[in-house]
């Protein structure tokens, strides 16, 4: 039952280089696809463990976007295009951003952490909108991103930013689930649960509240890095209050059990995605509402639940 | 001076905007613990429909003063109905349910709220300005004033005064109170709570309406009308103290009067003129001007 | 003035709605002592306030020879002041194990660390160990949520001792726990903190408990202390005989009627 490194994290290491080798294997547009989820999964990671704490981030999009412009903006304006500096860039910038905000928000729960979370997305969207020299609504490009001075073109530049996609996503899914088995985890869960008998026990249920929107806030900058440098492009609408929605839907349909799990709904949901949006364009806020709600109702934990309970009634 | 009185005008006339806009949100939050996003969706549904509504009568030979009356009617048909439907077909069943799921149920509801508005009504900004400039202009003391802005905030008011007389008046406005104070008590008083909640609901629902209706005519409707709202109203809500109407009225006052300053004063921090204010008022009271804070028995 | 813990005119108000006035009381080092009083009384009241859950309208606390007033919870507990809860106050969802595990953790870190393992062999150990103390070392993989209100009084407990505090208040420990196993319970508990030097106050409703367990007794009555002395003095006290135990006498000795 108790080791240092927990089943999770082995499957999480042995899936690295079977990653990579898949995403070179199959056709250019799967390895596209591949790298945009796991770019969002890493968002929707971030909602799922404030989500642990009883916190539901509706404005996860703003980290997203602050991670996804800094390196944006470093390229674009500055012309810094390594990989490795926007990445740092990005994760930097967020860190800050998110200290700061942290202060804010880690007096609030429920209800008014959700609204303020949505309210601060939307006051960045409403920002970048109006910022002309950001390009308003139509957001801007990102130079083709090299790494330590090599500027690899066509299938080379794919395959490397892949990779370069695959290693941090795997390695913070990794600290994440750390980070869960660890007290401070262990603290993050017990909030939802009784803040008083926290304060009692002798821990600041503020300080672990900051801590933890910081590292979701961070990882969701990283996550919107690497979306940047994969589709080449920024705009307002990472920060929109319906793209955050959708990191919502991810973590409710898969639940908080497992970090793996918001990383294989975030791959199925982009599936999904690409099929209604040709089917109905104007329906797929309908459907995430719709089912939404039926989870609500009949999965409250999420469909992983079902996974935890089959194999809870093969125990027995 | 004259950019004084320009800040006191404007400043009603948004403070008027962001009570109509808020009222339904905090009502309905006071006396059912839920907070509504699908609010936005409410106010979306009324904009659009009111901007239809006036379409087609722009259609008839009917006088052009009649039109009004399709505005308000625009708010009832979508209150009543999406109301209705909401409450006593979904929302009913959830009523144990912790709040955050709550939130999480109306955040969905909204999500489908907004395809539906693109669906009916399609992703092209529709116009209804002809009851907006039928009503003519006024000059206060110099500078041009429209008229139905006046209405507006005679309305913001009228719909105050008769929150404030229904609920402290009125029997079914005092049992509101009660519930308000104590859902399980009030339940075990033999008060239908459930009929209460039907009400409330769709009270909320047709105020969310009605701001979107009467604003119709003022904007262009444009998919994404309803976030806005909700961001905003909630701000404004925030600000007076959750489940308060008082506070809403208070908060409108401020941050409508905060935003016209910033306007005529320093246009570039008209959106941090909003937020800022909320962000002072939660740092020295951090569940707002009003809030009911409640202990927990231990 | 060596007292543990000291209270000085000590009061609180919600409004016009006195819940504790003028409360002195002295504490000293591995003293136990027994708090009683009719619901309502203060006794409660009187524990928020030293334990820095509520802030107190009027007068000084000092634990220590140090002023405490306004200092949070978390602070006091490091300082070495626990406490129980009348409602028990768990982590629901969790199993017993993990409301342990999470106690001692916290406890022992500081800083609680954000990579290493919280599950350990060491601290699963000593988890069982002190759930084991008690007998309810059968729960360990409950959750909280599935036991009775008996049990989970008694992890409250445990949870309370696991940092061997140098003061620690107790509310109502035996309630919800079955008649029979009252007396059992609080040797148990009693020896413990004995071998930990640990001061004790416990408000109880069961007399015979408070005889049995407290040489010292403190009255409370509508916010003020009604006697505060030896307990059978106490217990004998003609005014604490009219206005607390007349409603709550639970033995069944020779000396009930008066």
């Amino acid at each position: 039952m108790i080791k240092q490194w927990d089943t999770t994290e082995k499957a999480l290491v042995v899936s690295l280089p079977v990653l990579i080798i898949v995403g070179l294997l199959v056709p250019d547009w799967i390895q596209f696809f591949l790298q945009v989820s796991m770019a969002s999964g890493l968002v929707a990671l971030g909602v799922m463990i404030q989500a642990r704490a009883g916190l539901v981030s509706f404005g996860q999009g703003l980290y997203f976007c602050i991670g996804g412009y800094a390196a944006g903006m470093a390229g674009h304006f500055w012309g810094i295009s390594d990989a490795f500096v926007l990445l740092l860039l990005g994760v930097i910038v967020t860190l800050v951003i998110a200290t700061l905000l942290g202060f804010l928000m880690s007096r609030y729960r429920e209800i008014f952490f959700a609204m303020l979370s949505l309210a601060l997305s939307m006051i960045l969207y409403g920002i970048l909108v109006k910022a002309e020299v950001l390009g308003s609504t139509d957001g801007f490009n990102l130079p083709r991103t090299t790494f330590f001075g090599w500027k690899p073109e066509g299938d080379a530049w794919n395959t490397a930013t892949f990779i370069f996609t695959c290693v941090p996503t795997i390695v913070i899914a990794v600290l994440l689930n750390r980070y869960l088995r660890s007290p401070m985890g262990y603290i993050g869960e017990a909030i939802r649960e009784n803040e008083i008998r926290l304060e009692y026990l002798g821990t600041s249920v503020k300080r672990a509240v900051h801590i933890k929107y910081v590292i979701a806030a961070t990882v969701s900058g990283a996550g919107g890095v690497l979306a940047a440098i994969a589709v080449g492009h920024v705009d307002p609408e990472m920060t929109y209050w319906t793209t955050s929605g959708q990191f919502v839907f991810i973590v409710l349909l898969s639940g908080t059990g497992n970090i793996v799990a918001p990383l294989i709904g975030t791959f199925l949901l982009e599936i999904l995605r690409i099929y209604a949006v040709e089917f109905s364009p104007n329906t797929w806020q309908m459907i995430l509402g719709t089912v939404m709600l039926l989870i609500i109702l009949f999965l409250p934990k999420g469909l992983w639940s079902l996974i935890n309970y089959y194999k809870e009634k093969r125990k027995s | 001076m004259l950019t004084a009185v320009a800040i006191i005008l404007d400043g009603l006339s948004f403070s008027a905007w962001l009570f109509l806009a808020s009222a339904g949100l905090t009502l309905i939050y006071g006396v059912m613990r839920i907070l509504n996003i699908a609010h936005g969706g409410f106010y979306a549904f009324g904009a659009y429909t009111s901007a239809m509504f006036v379409g087609w009568y722009s259609t008839t030979d009917g006088h052009p003063a009649l039109v009004y009356l399709f505005i308000f009617l625009a708010a009832l048909v979508v209150g009543i109905s999406l109301g209705l439907l909401i409450e006593r077909g979904f929302l009913r069943f959830m009523y144990k349910s912790d709040e955050v799921l709550m939130v999480l149920v109306t955040y969905a509801m909204f999500l489908i709220l907004e395809d539906a508005t693109k669906l009916i009504w399609g992703v092209d900004p529709y116009f209804a300005f002809e009851p907006y400039a039928y009503l003519g202009l006024v000059e206060i003391f110099g500078l041009p004033y429209q008229i139905y802005d006046l209405a507006l905030i005679a309305l913001a008011v009228i719909c105050g005064f008769l929150l404030w007389w229904g609920m402290n008046k009125t029997r079914t406005g005092k049992l509101l109170l009660v519930v308000i104070e104590d859902r399980e008590i009030s339940s075990g008083l033999g008060i239908n709570v459930a009929f209460i909640f039907t009400i409330t609901f769709i009270i909320g629902a047709t105020l969310a309406a009605l701001g979107g209706a009467v604003t119709a005519p003022k904007i262009s409707v444009n998919p994404g009308l309803g976030v806005e709202v909700i961001v905003m109203a909630f701000a404004v809500v925030v600000i007076g103290g959750l489940g308060s109407i008082g506070g809403a009225m208070l908060g409108s006052i401020i941050v409508g009067f905060a935003r016209a300053a910033s306007v005529h004063l320093l246009p570039e921090v008209e959106l941090f003129a909003i937020y800022g204010v909320m962000a002072l008022v939660l740092a020295i009271k951090p569940y707002g001007l009003f809030a009911q804070v409640e202990g927990r028995k231990i | 003035m060596s007292a543990l813990l000291e209270t000085r005119g000590l009061g609180k108000k919600f409004g016009e709605v006195v819940a504790a006035s003028n409360i002195n009381v002295q504490i000293q080092p591995k003293e136990v002592i027994g708090v009683i009083g009719a619901n309502g009384a203060g006794k409660t009241t009187f524990v928020n306030m030293v334990t820095g859950y509520m802030q107190p309208s009027e007068g000084e606390i000092f634990f220590r020879q140090e002023k405490i007033n306004g200092l949070p919870s978390r602070t006091l507990t490091r300082r070495g002041m626990c406490r129980s809860f009348q409602i028990p106050q768990l982590f629901m969802d969790l199993t017993t194990l993990e409301n342990i595990i999470i106690a001692l953790t916290i406890i022992k870190q500081n800083n609680p660390s954000l990579l290493r393992p919280t599950m350990t062999k060491p601290i699963v150990d000593e988890s069982m160990a002190l759930l084991s103390r008690f007998n309810i070392d059968q729960y360990a993989n409950h959750k909280i949520s599935a036991l009775a209100q008996g049990v989970r009084k008694l992890v409250d407990i445990v949870m309370a001792t696991a940092g061997n505090p140098k003061l620690l208040f107790l509310d109502e420990p035996t309630s919800g726990v079955s008649a029979d196993e009252k007396m059992h319970l609080m040797e148990v508990l009693m020896n413990a903190l004995r071998f930990t030097e640990t001061a004790v106050l416990f408000i109880e409703h069961d007399m015979e408990i408070v005889e049995n367990f407290a040489p010292r007794t403190i009255a409370f009555y509508e916010g003020t202390i009604l006697a505060d002395g030896e307990t059978s003095v106490v217990l004998e006290d003609a005014e604490v005989r009219k206005y607390v135990i007349g409603s709550e006498f639970h033995r069944q000795g020779e000396k009930t009627h008066a």
